[in-house]
């Protein structure tokens, strides 16, 4: 690897994106306009989620449960429902996004055993909202949870701690208050950063084929890994950049607790960056158009990295297979190290797990993307 | 490359995408020092067999030699003796003059004693002084090539191919270009460069006509046009073109007939038809003969004639 030679690609790359009004408007402006479209489209609110409630026993504890829900400020009560029919009816009509059956046997089941379960169900058109809904839903029923523990406790005379968990729903791991934003928000930064850098770099190689310049490029001595080092260099800058905007953003203007140190921050999100850097350049060596590869670059980022990184849906709550596919999805390992850098404070030994998930995708992408191209025309 | 052996030896070289064969077996030695011109039509495999030299595509059989290296086996050793300028225009257009010329510069690893003195030479030698801080995109074509090419010698390669370097140039700025390929080959520059522009032939040491993919002749231009036709090459002014054409392929005596611009090109064979035997021949064919006369062959005739020979007899020896 000559030094000579990575500086002079890498600032050719400059230059060019520099001087490509569409690289640009990807390094720059994307990012903005992501945050603004991801980050208040979820917390520009989505209060009062309308709600239908199928009350099957009619008590005093399904009331209390009911209340709970209404007096969280989230959920809005739109109908009582009066039997399972209604529920399609009320849900096929928009007239709610979510509805809330209490079973007929709530109370004794909660008395007995300690235990009991409502059902939520969701309308989920609007995945974002129901994505809401459903963390609102989890935080009011924790709520109610803790609060029927006490109940509970007090009323057999144990200590609330020796009772076990009463739980009405799992407990949220996230934040106690329960806010979308602080939860959500860091997920955006990782999902942005994702998008953005494949981008980036889908077109990087994409646009040499396209113009016809890589056939004089290869015909050079320059080696395969001067030309994917100089190319990366410049968008790693761009990255950084991107990283620094979004995460300020995040803390200063969405106003998300940061609770951990910038040194791992930093370390952290410089290799989140040059996965998927290299992920853009991988797809940038196998399609040569830049429009593919761009499309490309966007559809098998856009779709796993927002459903399987867990920055909106609870990667521990889906099916197994999907749990085993979302390995793959490295942005996971990033949405999970930001939760836990903002939210919890985490240094990086506690954040050993999805560190390392984080550095063997880098070296596995870079590795392929190494490897991925040739110097042939055949 | 040691001083004894041949800049480029081409040996039975082939390439073939799936069923189709674009380069067909072409051998072939070129000295140190000297230009030889691929000539032929578009599609004949100029390009193919060029990019094979490069290392950029994969013989299918047969092999070729670049300054000593193998060009399947040791593609960078042979990358680091060569300048190459592919077909389609490469350089980087949002680029300007100067920016291209020290990219290219940092690839080739330019030591930096004799960066300045080798960007002001291919400036100069591109005929772009005052205008090195333009975008290349702007230039018009003739600026593009020579600045081309000046980036493909920035490392002084002992060995340069072209690729169609002329085409689409006009008339003064392929004379200027021609003149630029013989300053580097004074210079001991060995030059391969290949060219749909018959009349360029002339500007080459030695020639190699290639059709279909094969190597249909090689020899110096004077070689070429003195052995090759076979016959003697009259120039007859007639009309219908077409009809006179027909008549004159199935004429006794008559090797070879062709239509040149407006007029007719006949080769005819030793103690065949005379001028006014020919004359009469079409005037027979109810065909309008104007002037008639017996000219020197050119390249083009002598290729016509050599691809008519080997469609009528397949496997003859080139
Ligand atoms: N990558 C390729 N795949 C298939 N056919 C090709 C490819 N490259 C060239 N050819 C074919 O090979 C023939 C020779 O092409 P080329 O070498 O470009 O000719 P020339 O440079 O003499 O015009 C043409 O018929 C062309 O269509
Ligand atoms: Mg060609």
């Amino acid at each position: 690897m000559n030094a000579r030679r990575v500086r002079a690609i890498a600032f050719k790359e400059a230059l060019q994106v520099w001087r490509d009004p569409r690289s640009l408007a990807v390094a720059l402006l994307m990012p903005f306009m992501q945050l603004i479209l991801l980050g208040y489209g979820v917390s520009l609110d989505i209060k009062h989620v309308p709600l239908c409630v199928y009350d099957q026993e009619m008590s005093q504890q399904s009331r209390t449960v009911v209340d709970g829900f209404l007096s969280s400020g989230w959920f809005s009560l739109a109908r009582a429902l009066p039997n399972e029919a209604a529920i399609r009816t009320a849900m096929n009509r928009d007239q709610c996004s979510a509805v809330l059956v209490i079973p007929a046997d709530f109370s004794r089941r909660l008395a007995m055993t300690g235990r009991a379960t409502v059902q939520g169900i969701f309308d989920a058109t609007d995945v974002n909202t129901t994505n809401i809904a459903m963390g609102y839903a989890e935080g009011a029923t924790a709520r109610l949870a803790s609060e029927f523990e006490s109940k509970y406790a007090a009323a057999h005379g144990v200590e609330p701690s020796a009772v076990g968990s009463v739980d009405l729903e799992p407990s949220t791991w996230f934040n106690e208050t329960l806010d979308s934003r602080n939860f959500i928000i860091p997920g955006v930064v990782a999902v942005i950063l994702a998008l953005v850098g494949a981008q980036l770099t889908s077109l990087t190689i994409s646009r040499e084929w396209e113009r016809g310049t890589m056939e004089q490029l290869i015909s050079t001595p320059v080696t395969t890994l001067e030309l994917m080092a100089g190319k990366l260099i410049p968008y790693f800058a761009i990255g950084l950049i991107d990283a620094a905007f979004c995460l300020g953003a995040a803390i200063f203007w969405f106003k998300v607790p940061f609770r951990g140190d910038l040194f791992t921050l930093f370390v952290t999100t410089a290799l989140f960056i040059l996965v998927v850097l290299g992920f853009g350049y991988l797809i940038s060596v196998r399609v040569r158009s830049q429009l593919g590869a761009s499309q490309i670059a966007l559809l098998v980022t856009l779709l796993p990295t927002t459903l399987l990184s867990g920055y909106t849906f609870p990667i521990d709550q889906m099916p197994a297979p999907i749990r085993a596919i979302s390995l793959v999805v490295y942005a996971r390992y990033y949405v999970s190290i930001l939760r836990g850098l903002f939210l919890k404070g985490s240094g990086l030994a506690g954040l050993a797990v999805p560190f390392a998930g984080l550095c063997v995708s880098a070296l596995v992408i870079l590795w392929l993307a190494a490897r991925a191209f040739h110097k042939r025309l055949d | 490359m040691s001083s004894g052996t041949p800049a480029v030896v081409v040996d039975r070289l082939t390439k073939r995408f799936d069923e189709f064969t674009a380069v067909d077996g072409i051998t072939l030695t070129i000295g140190r020092g000297e230009v030889v011109g691929f000539i032929g039509p578009n599609g004949a495999g100029k390009s193919t067999t060029l990019r094979m030299l490069c290392g950029l595509l994969t013989p299918t059989a047969g092999q070729a030699t670049v300054a000593g290296y193998d060009v399947a086996r040791e593609p960078e050793k042979v990358r680091q003796n060569i300048g190459y300028m592919s077909q389609k225009f490469s350089l980087y257009g949002d680029l300007t003059v100067r920016e291209n010329l020290r990219f290219f510069a940092g690839i080739y690893r330019v030591r930096r004693e004799d960066l300045g003195s080798r960007m002001d030479f291919a400036i100069r030698m591109a005929g772009l002084e005052g205008r090195e801080d333009v975008q290349v995109t702007t230039l018009a074509g003739g600026w593009k090539q020579r600045l081309a090419l000046g980036c493909a010698i920035l490392h002084r390669p002992p060995i340069l191919f072209l690729d169609e370097p002329t085409s689409g140039v006009e008339p003064e700025a392929r004379r200027r270009f021609w003149d630029l390929i013989h300053d580097l080959a004074a210079d001991g520059v060995t030059i391969l460069v290949s060219t749909h522009y018959m009349d360029e032939a002339e500007y080459c040491n030695r020639i190699a006509l290639i059709n279909q993919g094969r190597l249909i002749a090689l020899g110096t231009p004077r070689e070429l046009k003195g052995s090759r036709l076979g016959g003697q090459l009259v120039e007859i002014a007639c009309a219908p073109l077409g009809k006179a054409l027909a008549r004159m392929s199935a004429a006794p005596g008559v090797l070879d007939a062709a239509i040149f611009g407006d007029k007719l090109h006949v080769v005819m064979a030793e103690g065949g038809l005379d001028l006014a035997g020919l004359r009469q021949a079409l005037a027979d064919g109810g065909i309008q003969v104007g002037e008639a006369r017996a000219v020197r062959p050119s390249l083009e005739d002598v290729f016509v004639r050599i691809v008519t020979r080997k469609q009528d007899a397949p496997g003859a020896a080139a």
